[in-house]
C-alpha cells in the first residue's frame, strides 16, 4: 500500500487512480485547477494520449494492488480527439465493469466517465462525487488480502 | 539512469501549499535519483539554466520537472533538457500545480500527493528511450471554412503571402453577418463600403478559390497533410455560365419567398442573388419555394436565361482537395429571441432582432433604408432597445456576455435619433460593456449629443395595446416602474454559435465549449491555435468578439499559416506505435482498429506477414496497443511498461 496508508496523521487518505485522456480530460482538470476549484485530494492521475489506449489490465492491476478506486475519463463521444478512441474504450470499461465482481472487487471501485477540456466544474464534481463514494466504500480490502495480492504482483 | 528532480514553487502558486524542499528530498530516496532540488521559478532562464548545469554537472541522464501541466510547459523544458544535450524524450512532467496546489489547501496532503507524483513521474522515466522525430514534406495550400470578415482577411492575408487558398462558404455570397450591418460602430462606417472591396478582392486575387453553397463534408489526415472533401450544393444554375444579370430574379413568378438575406422582413424571388454586392455574383434557386420543384413545372427562369445556365437536374458535387493547415471562420448565429414570451419576439411583428432592424436602418433593406415598423409601415415615434436579449441570463442557457449588443444598440439608437430627429429611443439596460478603443465615448455621445434615454433595468413585459407596443420595465437607478408606450422594440439579441458548429468540429477533431464556441489551445498565450495541430481558428466561432477582434483573429490565423509554411517540412512527433515482429502473431486486430489506417501487412521472407506501423500516418493514440492480444504494438513513450510502473510504485 501506499505510504499514505502507513502514516498514522493520514489514515483517512485513500489511494484513487486516474487515467485521463491527454485531449480532454487532463485538460478538464488543469481548468478546475486554473479555476481552484477545490477537489479531495485522493486522486493521482496517470496521463494517457486516449481513453483508447486504456488496458482493462491497467484497471485491474491498480485494483488487485491495492488502490481504493480507479476513475478513468476521457473526450464525450463523438468529440474524441482520434476519432472513435473513447467508442473503443467504452466497449472494453463496460465489460470490465461487469468483470470486476467476478474477481473478487467490487464493481463500485471503479467509474467512467466523459469531461471535456472546458468542464473544469464537471471535473471538481466528479473527482467530489468519485472520492465520496470511494471513502463510503473505505479502504480496498484486497482480493485474497493484500499480503497475497502483493505476493501475486 | 541517473535522474535529476526539479521542485518548482511556481512563486508562491506551489510553494504556499506544497512544501516543495520535502518533495525533493524525499526523491532522492528513489532509486536512480541522484540529485534533486527546488526553486522558485523553473521555467525562468535562471531555472532552465539550473537545469542544464545540473545535467552536465551531475551527468544526468533524465530529468523530471515537478510543476505545473506539461500541457503548459512540457515543450519548454523539453526543448531545455535537449539544448544541454539530453533527448528531449528522456524528461518526465508532474503536474503539482493545476492537480495539487490549486485544489486544495490542506498542506500535508498536498505534499504528500506532489512526492507521489513525482514517483510515478521517475517510475515511468526508468523506462523512457530516446527518441527522434522523423520530417514529411508539407502542403503548402490552405483551407479557410466560413467566408465572414474573419474568413475573409484570414483568406485574403495567406494569398497575400503567396499561398494558395481554398475559402470554402455555406451560404450562396461571401460576407457573413457583417454584409447585413448597415453602419459599424464606432466610426459609423458604411459597412459594405469597408466589406465589399475586400469580397471584391477574394473574388479577384488568382491565388484564391471560393466554393460558395459549399459546406466541409470529411476531414482526413493530420497537420501538412490534410485530405479534405468538400460538398458542393447543387445551386440549379451553372456558375460557369451565369453572368449575374438577374433577369431570372426579375421574371420568377414565386414572389412571396422570405427573404433570408434581408432576416426575413420582406420577400424575394425563388431565384436570384442574395444582395447586390454579392460574390460570387451568381443566381441560385431555392428549391423548397421554386415552382419547378414545389410543383413539378414552370420552366420561367431556364426559358429566359440568356446563357442557358439554368440545369434543374443539378446534384450536389464532391470534390476532394488537399491542404497543409485549415483555418476555421464559421462565425456566429443569433440567439433566438423567441424564446422569451414576454417580450414577444415572434408573435408581435413590430418586436425585432437587432439584426433586422440593421437590414431596415440599410439602404439596401427591404424599406430601402426608411425607418419604418414592419407591421403597417408606419414611421415610429417610440423605439425601445432591450439589452441582453440571450446574452448573461442562466434562465436561457446563456450565462456569457456576447459582448457588441450594448455597442449596436448605441449604434442604432445615434443612427435612429440621425433619420428620426423627433423620435425618442429608449434603452433598457443592466450595466453597460463598453471596452475598446473609444467605444465608451461613442456610448456617451449616443447618452449626451443624441439625448438616448438610457433606462437601467430590466423589461418585464410588453403587449400590445391600440397599435402600441407597452413595454414595462423596472429603473433600477430610481427605484421606480417605468412604462413606454412603443411603436416599435428592437431586441439587442445575443451571440451563439453557429448551427453546426459542433457537426464540423466533431469533423475536424477539435474541442469546443458547453455553449459550442470552439476551444482555444490556451485561453491566454494561444488564443487561435486549438489542440489540433494545424487547425486555427478566426472569429466569433472561437468566442464572441467584435469585427476588429474578428478582423485581428484572421490575420493572426494566417500568420500562424504562413510561420507554418516557412519550412518545407514538418516534425512528426516519434511518439507513435511501433510493432515488435518476434512478437506480432499477425492477426490483424490493429489494422481493423486503427482510425488513421497507419497500419499495414508487411511481407517477410517466406511470405510471412507481419503488422507495421507507418509513423508519418501513426497519431499516436494506443488504440492499437490496447487491442493486441501479445502485445507486441507499443506505443511509444507510453508503453504498457511505462504506465504499469507507474501504476506500481502508486499502488504497491
Amino acid at each position: 500500500m501506499t505510504q499514505s496508508h502507513d502514516n498514522p496523521a493520514h489514515k483517512q487518505a485513500l489511494t484513487i487512480v486516474g487515467f485521463l485522456c491527454n485531449w480532454c480530460s487532463y485538460g478538464g482538470a488543469d481548468t478546475a485547477g486554473v479555476c481552484r476549484f477545490k477537489q479531495p485530494t485522493d486522486l493521482r492521475i496517470i496521463r494517457v494520449p486516449c481513453t483508447g489506449r486504456m488496458d482493462p489490465l491497467f484497471i485491474a492491476r491498480s485494483l488487485i494492488l491495492g488502490a481504493d478506486g480507479v476513475l478513468v475519463s476521457g473526450c464525450h463521444p463523438k468529440d474524441c480527439h482520434y476519432a472513435v478512441g473513447n467508442l473503443y474504450a467504452r466497449r472494453r470499461l463496460e465489460v470490465l465493469k461487469r468483470m470486476l465482481p467476478f474477481m473478487g472487487i467490487d464493481g463500485d471501485r471503479f467509474r467512467y466517465t466523459w469531461v471535456s477540456a472546458s468542464e473544469g466544474q464537471r471535473w471538481q464534481q466528479v473527482v467530489t462525487e468519485f472520492s465520496e463514494q470511494i471513502r463510503s466504500l473505505g479502504p480496498n480490502p484486497g482480493v485474497t488480502g493484500k499480503s497475497a495480492a502483493a505476493a501475486t504482483a | 539512469m541517473r535522474i535529476g528532480v526539479f521542485v518548482c514553487q511556481c512563486g508562491t502558486n506551489i510553494a504556499s501549499t506544497v512544501e516543495t524542499e520535502a518533495v525533493a528530498r524525499e526523491a532522492l530516496q528513489h532509486p536512480d535519483v541522484v540529485y534533486a532540488t527546488s526553486y522558485m521559478y523553473t521555467c525562468s532562464e535562471p531555472g532552465q539554466q539550473q537545469i542544464q548545469r545540473a545535467i552536465q554537472e551531475e551527468n544526468l541522464q533524465g530529468v523530471v520537472v515537478a510543476a505545473c501541466s506539461p500541457r503548459m510547459h512540457e515543450p519548454t523544458f523539453r526543448r531545455a533538457v535537449e539544448k544541454a544535450g539530453l533527448n528531449r524524450f528522456m524528461f518526465e512532467m508532474a503536474n503539482i500545480r493545476e492537480h495539487v496546489s490549486w485544489i486544495s489547501n490542506d498542506r500535508q496532503a498536498n505534499t504528500r500527493k506532489a512526492a507521489e507524483l513525482v514517483h510515478m513521474a521517475v517510475a515511468k522515466l526508468r523506462f523512457n528511450h530516446p527518441l527522434s522525430p522523423s520530417r514529411v514534406a508539407i502542403n503548402k495550400r490552405v483551407l479557410v471554412i466560413g467566408g465572414g470578415v474573419a474568413g475573409i482577411q484570414a483568406a485574403l492575408d495567406c494569398a497575400e503571402g503567396g499561398l494558395e487558398v481554398v475559402l470554402v462558404e455555406r451560404q450562396p455570397s461571401i460576407g457573413g453577418k457583417m454584409a447585413k450591418l448597415d453602419k459599424t460602430f464606432p466610426t459609423i462606417d458604411c459597412s459594405s463600403c469597408i466589406l465589399g472591396p475586400k469580397m471584391v478582392d477574394v473574388a479577384q486575387k488568382e491565388n484564391i478559390r471560393l466554393y460558395a453553397c459549399s459546406e466541409v463534408e470529411s476531414v482526413a489526415g493530420y497537420i501538412g497533410n490534410f485530405s479534405v472533401q468538400i460538398r458542393r450544393k447543387a445551386t440549379c444554375v451553372d456558375w460557369n455560365l451565369c453572368t449575374g444579370c438577374g433577369l431570372c430574379m426579375e421574371k420568377c413568378p414565386a414572389k412571396k419567398v422570405p427573404d433570408h438575406f434581408n432576416e426575413d422582413l420582406g420577400n424575394t424571388r425563388a431565384i436570384g442573388i442574395p444582395f447586390p454586392q454579392a460574390i460570387p455574383k451568381k443566381a441560385t434557386i431555392d428549391k423548397e419555394h421554386c415552382r419547378q420543384f414545389t410543383r413539378g413545372k414552370c420552366g420561367v427562369c431556364k426559358k429566359i436565361c440568356p446563357v442557358g445556365a439554368i440545369d434543374y437536374e443539378m446534384e450536389d458535387e464532391f470534390i476532394s482537395e488537399d491542404f497543409g493547415a485549415i483555418i476555421v471562420a464559421t462565425g456566429f448565429d443569433l440567439f433566438d429571441h423567441s424564446s422569451y414570451g414576454e417580450y414577444g419576439g415572434g408573435r408581435f411583428p413590430d418586436v425585432i432582432s437587432g439584426l433586422q432592424y440593421e437590414r431596415i436602418l440599410s439602404a439596401s433593406g427591404p424599406f430601402g433604408g426608411h425607418i419604418q415598423r414592419p407591421s403597417d409601415g408606419r414611421q415610429p415615434r417610440n423605439i425601445v432597445f432591450i439589452a441582453c436579449v440571450g446574452s448573461r441570463d442562466a434562465s436561457v442557457d446563456r450565462p456569457y456576455c456576447s459582448g457588441v449588443c450594448c455597442m449596436y444598440i448605441a449604434k442604432q439608437a445615434i443612427l435612429t435619433r440621425d433619420h428620426l430627429p423627433d423620435s425618442n429611443c429608449y434603452v433598457f439596460y443592466m450595466d453597460i460593456r463598453s471596452p475598446g478603443k473609444n467605444y465608451d465615448e461613442f456610448v456617451r455621445r449616443a447618452q449626451e449629443e443624441y439625448g438616448v434615454n438610457y433606462i437601467r433595468g430590466r423589461v418585464g413585459k410588453i403587449y400590445p395595446k391600440n397599435n402600441h407596443l407597452i413595454v414595462q420595465g423596472a429603473d433600477t437607478l430610481l427605484g421606480a416602474q417605468v412604462e413606454v408606450e412603443a411603436d416599435l422594440v428592437v431586441l439587442a439579441t445575443g451571440v451563439e454559435a453557429s448551427a453546426g458548429a459542433r457537426e464540423l468540429a466533431e469533423k475536424l477533431r477539435i474541442s469546443y465549449d458547453q455553449y459550442g464556441f470552439y476551444m482555444e489551445s490556451h485561453p491566454k498565450l494561444r488564443p487561435v491555435e486549438t489542440n489540433t495541430a494545424g487547425v486555427y481558428l478566426a472569429g466569433v466561432c472561437q468566442g464572441p468578439k467584435d469585427i476588429p477582434s474578428s478582423v485581428a483573429q484572421g490575420s493572426a490565423a494566417a500568420a500562424k499559416v504562413q510561420a507554418l509554411f516557412s519550412r518545407d517540412t514538418i516534425e512528426t512527433s516519434p511518439q507513435v506505435a511501433l510493432v515488435n515482429e518476434r512478437a506480432c502473431v499477425a492477426c490483424g486486430k490493429c489494422i481493423q482498429v486503427c482510425p488513421f489506417g497507419a497500419i499495414q501487412w508487411k511481407e517477410l521472407r517466406g511470405g510471412i506477414q507481419k503488422a507495421e506501423v507507418l509513423p508519418s500516418v501513426c497519431q499516436g493514440c494506443g488504440l492499437c496497443n490496447a487491442t493486441c492480444p501479445p502485445k507486441a504494438v507499443q506505443l511509444q513513450h507510453c508503453t504498457d511498461n511505462q504506465i504499469l510502473a507507474e501504476i506500481d510504485v502508486l499502488c504497491a
